[in-house]
């Protein structure tokens, strides 16, 4: 939504006389209805809110909070300060300005392999519910005994034979890992929706198979698509942070090399090194919490039904 | 489910009352009812989702661009200036294969090796067969791992049951935001957590004690010494797992059971007068216990996956810690062998758990389908 209202700005530049110039009043009301909707669950909000504040933090904090590269030996593992709030590292460095700057490869990460696996997931999943026999029995089939292949270990695995150093790759992969969960939702989903009155309504109509698929049974799954979107956000993270804190993917300074980081240098084992270990996995975990709080204001405006009252 | 057994009535008649039926339909009719048997159908699809991983592993391993073999063998020309032949002799001896044979050829060998139980030697411990490393250290992650699921399980039901009776009360929302907050934080984060909190910043358990799956010098067998002391060692990953998955069974059982209570049967058992401990256990209990069990055997693969991150935080000897001493040795066959064992062992507490869910639920034996 946030983003609609930089969009338009560009629209009403390229098309002045048309009735889109009324847009940015319809964009606020949007906005504000959306807000309103995402408020109605307490929960959902404050894992909106947090959601929104670590966004803010990768884009906009970066570009204020100075990236601190340089070692200071004067300084190891300085007690929280106004000058370091969250105090130093073992080669002394600022640890708030790591945490700010360790964000970005992890958001991008979770969001692209939430985006690709999904995508895969509700194409394959109902084009299987609507196609039907030996494509379905074989997709199912599959989809079946990928589930029962456990993941992050043959991700270790692979991580040894190829470089997964890429941030692209990596989504890729795990999207291709985490496919088969969203792919059985989706198609019971469809199979459901398609027995439906309403849609035996259109297809009587004739309303034609997009209008269908994109007017009729898209927006009833909307809820399980945003809540599946959100798992496989969580699930990348997990298999992303595991895998560096394991030291098995080199990647620039995030917040799972941090935590590598202190764990090999023996931080955990010093009262005073506390803050550089506790400081990424706070990061980690409260990140994970906004992302599955936030899912549930999403399941409340996508599925209207849940809304009480 | 009503086609199955419309076709099922007359199969009956047909073997017992009318013997004039040819004998190859017959033999048809049994071979299908053998093929649309429960127990039969859920066991060929475990093998089969055994030897589709393996061959997965098999042709990875083969056709990566940085092949382990040919990794391997570099190694051994750069390391101990062994020639080419003699490298190459040295490789496919410890992976138990004949590298000039074409492809499908290795993969059959390797197949055939592989069904007589030899998984081939581990790279790094020359001489030592696959299959003894495993059987050494799988045994402390079944323990480990069995034991927290069962008590996260439990726990989590009875905690997940309790919330769904007092809803109206005022800590439930404490318990659920617990519970769920619990859930959403990767399980090597706890693990973490513990053992910075409970181990050196408050310093209330010896971790460094705690270190490997049992105390050295302390003789295996069914006495006080041995079991208390492998608890000793397996409690800080039992609670790391049992802190992990427990949010989610609570959730889980509160809201089936929120969905049961409003079911007609348990209104129909409260208008016959049953006692409320009755149909708390057999009605709402039994029912509400369903959905769960299919999540049980998917936690199954997660927690045993998981834990090469749990045992190496912890330095706990079990399947996943050698998987990652392993990885990071590059020592393939080895890693070949624990990743097969791995899924092996995911996929048979899968069929375990299917088949306790048909016992649970008759229902699923009769319907043909998923």
């Amino acid at each position: 939504m946030a983003k609609a209202s930089l969009d338009s700005t560009t629209l009403q530049d390229l098309m002045p006389r048309t009735g889109i110039r009324y847009l940015p009043g319809r964009v606020w009301k949007g906005i504000g209805r959306f807000l309103k909707l995402m408020s109605r669950n307490k929960t959902g909000f404050a894992g909106f809110v947090l959601f929104i504040g670590f966004v803010l933090m990768t884009t906009v904090g970066t570009a204020i909070v100075p990236r601190a590269t340089r070692a200071d030996i004067t300084k190891i593992y300085v007690a929280p300060s106004r000058e370091h709030p969250l105090g130093t590292d073992s080669q002394g460095r600022d640890i708030m300005s790591q945490i700010v700057h360790g964000g970005r490869d992890i958001l991008q990460m979770a969001l692209l392999t939430g985006l690709i696996s999904t995508f895969v997931g509700v194409a394959l999943g109902s084009l299987s519910a609507l196609v039907g026999g030996g494509f379905d029995a074989f997709l199912s089939m599959l989809a079946d005994i990928w589930l029962t292949i456990p993941t992050f270990p043959l991700l270790a695995v692979l991580a040894t034979m190829v470089k997964l150093d890429n941030l692209i790759y990596l989504a890729l992969l795990l999207a291709l890992l985490s496919w088969a969960g969203l792919y059985r939702a989706i198609r019971a989903q469809v199979f459901s929706i398609k027995e439906r009155d309403y849609i035996e309504a259109a297809m009587a109509l004739d309303l034609g198979l997009w209008h269908i698929i994109f007017s009729e049974v898209l927006p009833n799954m909307l809820s399980y698509i945003a809540i599946s979107f959100t798992f496989a956000m969580t699930a990348a993270i997990y298999a992303q942070v595991g895998l560096v804190f394991l030291g098995l993917v080199p990647l620039t300074r995030n917040w799972g090399v941090m935590i590598n980081l202190a764990w090999t240098q023996g931080a955990i084992f010093f009262k005073d090194s506390v803050y550089f270990i506790m400081a990424p996995v706070t990061a980690i975990a409260l990140f994970q919490l906004s992302v599955v709080w936030m899912s549930r204001s999403l399941e409340e405006i996508f599925n209207p039904r849940l809304r009480t009252g | 489910m009503i086609v199955n057994q419309r076709k099922e009535v007359p199969l009956d008649s047909i073997a017992i009352s009318t013997p004039a039926v040819p004998e190859k339909k017959l033999l048809r009719l049994w071979i299908k009812r053998i093929t649309s048997n429960f127990v039969v159908r859920k066991a060929a699809r475990a093998v089969f989702t055994i030897w589709f991983v393996t061959t997965l592993t098999f042709f990875l391993v083969r056709l990566m661009p940085s092949n382990p073999i040919e990794v391997f063998i570099n190694e051994l020309i750069v390391q101990y200036g062994l020639p080419y032949a003699e490298a190459r002799d040295q490789a496919a001896s410890l992976f138990a294969i004949d590298l000039d044979a074409p492809l499908h050829i290795q993969y059959f060998s390797y197949m055939g090796q592989l069904l007589q139980g030899n998984l081939g030697e581990s790279l790094r411990s020359p001489g030592t067969p696959v299959w003894d490393i495993i059987i050494a250290f799988l045994p402390w992650t079944l323990f480990s791992v069995g034991i927290a699921l069962l008590l996260s399980f439990t726990l989590g039901v009875l905690i997940g049951m309790l919330l769904a009776y007092k809803r109206q009360a005022l800590w439930e929302p404490a318990v659920s935001g617990f519970a769920s907050g619990l859930s959403s934080i990767p399980n090597y984060i706890i693990g973490i957590v513990l053992l910075v909190y409970l181990g050196v910043y408050w310093n209330l358990v010896p971790i460094h004690k705690m270190r490997g799956s049992r105390s050295p010098g302390i003789e295996p067998g069914f006495t006080w010494v041995f079991i208390s002391n492998i608890f000793f060692h397996a409690a800080l990953p039992i609670l790391t797992y049992v802190l992990s998955t427990i949010g989610s069974w609570i959730l889980s059982m509160k809201s089936s059971t929120i969905g049961t209570l409003g079911e007609d049967y348990v209104t129909v058992a409260r208008a016959r007068g049953l006692s409320e401990g009755r149909i708390t256990t057999a009605y709402v209990g039994r029912n509400a216990m369903l959905p769960l069990i299919t999540q049980l055997l998917i936690s199954i693969g997660f927690v045993v996956g998981g834990s090469i991150l749990i045992e190496s935080i912890f330095v706990y000897q079990g399947i996943g810690f050698r998987l990652l001493e392993a990885l990071r040795s590059r020592d393939y066959p080895l890693m070949q062998g624990i990743f097969l064992i791995i899924t092996s062992s995911v996929v048979v507490s899968n069929l375990i758990a299917d088949f306790i869910y048909g016992w649970f639920d008759p229902r699923v034996r009769v319907a043909g389908g998923e």
